[in-house]
């Protein structure tokens, strides 16, 4: 068996370019089967595992300035605060692609990882899944449902992983191409802000990304080493993120 | 009072009539039956019946199984100090410690059960465990002494007057007395851990820089902290309960030297605690926060969680306490005693919700805002029905069981 070189995926967002459609929350929602909103949901107890924060620099108008920053797991790679705490191994890393992976299968639902995460990127399922009548017929079966009472979060479209796996195992190969597997809030932010790839591939657009000068990632003091990062050319957005 | 309840009550000691206590425990049982609605429905519904939410995932009955842990320390520090370290004065007390340490783990149990997504998988710590996690040692631990607690209360039961008739049953109780010593120092290895642990599960979260803390080896400073001051509080919470049972049933349970001991020994070891515990808020404040992207004043620019708080929990709840009950003269007085010991089992509910609550109301992201949880009633009445519960079970043990050994002689 060929062995293949591990990969580290992360993202770039560029800031400048997000118009905060949510174009990208929709794809996310619709890709990996989360269920709609309860009635009584608050946007505290939602599922959104991206979720677009909007931010202003706080003048008055007609200076006004609007930002948006998605928000997904972040996918950290120096001491996972969620894995590190999970008492019964629901989330591990995968040493193969960086990914953080949860497995709502094991989870207890004791919300611990939920406490530990510094970007409030898990959703715990406060109600058992729910689609409205026909609605199942469009659920993509590639996905697990989460049942009521365990976590759950951004997992980089883990289906979309696997789906390209299969295919590139039919060909014959062990590796994946550039550009092979991108997850869905990739595909279908309309303004292309969001580049996914692999940050051990020095040549790849989003390695390029990362060094620029005008990229950083959030609350990057912790030490968690988080592969998302985010660009702007905006001096208050930076200032704001505490870039 | 009918001839068939006095026969299972202890010799030699008064109790009120089978009336009295029927009144009393009734508010307790609607209270318990009330909160066992409230749990029922969290466990039927779903956690959706209460008011958590993804930014606050803990909340109540987090609080309140850090606080009764904490308070019910005094079982194995008792424990520790009478069958290890020979303080035979304490013999008079630890019938109730155990009771009380009991009550409190168990009720904590119940709580963590109630609270969980998916209870039926409590077992999945145990059979796929995260051995780095704080809360894998925390279970293990819990479990474990919560079962050496059990153990320890059987011999009380079997002391009654009533089981006693049962040859075997004494014969048991002799048995398990002699394992006392054994189950004691079992008892203090694992509380020291999972004390600890339950100070470490904040100190090691990393994305809350409000109660992150650097440590030694594994263990952040409040592994440290949490067991100093569990070792303090437990004492101070048996003192405050042994006043309080004898202010309700109008009888002296122990002598004044007993009450003297006990504030004696959450003096000392409240005082390292405090020593400790400023050091650690000062080692947060100007090094671990600042080296985090934090300056550790804008935590406390938040209201209601103001610097108050922390005066509060140092110098008011803390410092205050221990030179009262390092003072001999002060200690003769039992107004002092009970005022000191309230006053160090308030510190450390404080401390135990400012690591619980405060910690989840301060937003981590630099965009995010402050947040506020007011529990549900459903989390209202499961916490209020561990309170009946602890309540309703110490007031059957006091009424059946020996508790205060020396009970019997001073009322004679």
């Amino acid at each position: 068996m060929t062995k293949t070189k591990p990969a580290r995926y992360g993202m770039a967002i560029d800031l400048d370019r997000c118009t905060g459609c949510g174009a990208c929350m929709v794809a996310c929602a619709v890709e990996n089967n989360v269920p709609p909103a309860r009635p009584e949901a608050t946007p505290r107890t939602g599922i959104t595992w991206m979720r677009v924060y909007q931010i202003s620099n706080g003048a008055e108008s007609p200076d006004t300035r609007a930002a948006f920053i998605p928000i997904l797991c972040q996918q950290c790679g120096h001491e996972t605060p969620c894995a590190a705490v999970c008492p019964q191994e629901a989330v591990e890393v995968d040493p193969a692609t960086g990914i953080v992976d949860q497995m709502p299968q094991r989870c207890l639902g004791c919300r611990y990882c939920m406490t530990a995460c510094p970007y409030h990127a898990r959703y715990f399922n406060w109600w058992d899944p729910r689609w409205p009548a026909g609605m199942e017929k469009t659920l993509n079966p590639d996905v697990a449902t989460r049942m009521r009472g365990v976590v759950e979060k951004c997992n980089f479209c883990h289906g979309r992983l696997h789906a390209a796996r299969t295919r590139a195992a039919a060909e014959g190969r062990s590796e994946l191409r550039p550009g092979e597997y991108v997850p869905a809030c990739v595909e279908a932010c309309p303004a292309r802000a969001i580049v996914f790839g692999d940050l051990n591939d020095p040549e790849s657009e989003l390695a390029r990304l990362a060094r620029d000068g005008h990229s950083f990632r959030i609350l990057e003091r912790l030490g968690t080493e988080p592969k998302i990062y985010y660009r702007t050319e905006r001096a208050w957005v930076r200032e704001a993120a505490h870039a | 009072m009918p001839e068939v309840e006095t026969k299972l009550m202890p010799r030699g000691v008064r109790r009120c009539a089978s009336r009295q206590f029927l009144l009393w425990i009734l508010p307790w049982c609607v209270l318990l039956a009330f909160g066992l609605y409230g749990a029922g429905l969290c466990l039927v519904k779903g956690l959706n019946q209460t008011n958590m939410d993804n930014r606050f995932a803990f909340g109540l009955w987090i609080f309140l199984d850090l606080t009764v842990i904490a308070l019910g320390a005094g079982a194995f520090f008792t424990g520790f100090l009478l069958y290890i370290l020979k303080k035979s004065e304490l013999k008079a007390v630890i019938n109730s410690a155990v009771v009380i340490g009991f009550v409190c783990y168990s009720g904590a149990v119940a709580a963590l059960l109630v609270d969980v997504g998916q209870p039926l998988r409590f077992w999945f710590t145990f059979w796929h465990p995260n051995v780095h996690s704080m809360l894998t040692e925390v279970t293990f631990c819990i479990t474990c002494y919560l079962t050496v607690l059990a153990i320890e209360y059987v011999p009380i039961i079997l002391k009654n007057r009533k089981l006693r008739q049962v040859p075997s049953f004494l014969v048991f109780e002799f048995e398990l007395h002699k394992l006392m010593p054994v189950l004691a120092g079992v008892g203090t290895f694992l509380s020291f851990f999972h004390q600890g642990s339950l100070g470490g599960l904040y100190g090691v979260l990393r994305g809350r820089p409000f109660a992150f803390r650097e440590g030694f080896a594994i263990w952040p400073s409040t592994f440290f902290l949490f067991i100093l001051s569990a070792a303090a509080a437990g004492p101070a919470f048996i003192l405050l309960t042994t006043w309080l049972v004898s202010k309700i049933s109008r009888q002296q349970l122990v002598r004044p030297e007993v009450m003297r001991l006990l504030g004696r020994i959450s003096g000392i070891l409240l005082l390292p605690y405090i020593l400790l515990k400023t050091i650690d808020t000062l080692v947060w404040m100007n090094s671990t926060a600042p080296a985090h992207g934090f300056a550790a004043h804008e935590f406390y620019a938040r209201k209601p969680f103001g610097v108050w708080i922390l005066f509060a929990e140092i110098v008011v709840c803390g410092l205050a306490p221990a030179l009262i009950l390092l003072r001999r003269r002060m200690r003769e007085s039992a107004g002092w005693l009970v005022f000191a010991s309230a006053l160090v089992c308030a510190g450390i509910t404080l401390n135990r919700f400012v690591m619980t609550v405060q910690t989840l109301a301060l937003p981590t992201l630099p965009f995010d805002p402050f947040l506020s949880y007011l529990p549900s009633w459903q989390e209202v009445a499961t916490f209020l029905a561990v309170i009946a519960y602890g309540v309703l079970t110490y007031s059957l043990s006091f009424r059946y069981l020996t508790l205060f050994p020396q009970e019997k002689d001073l009322s004679c």
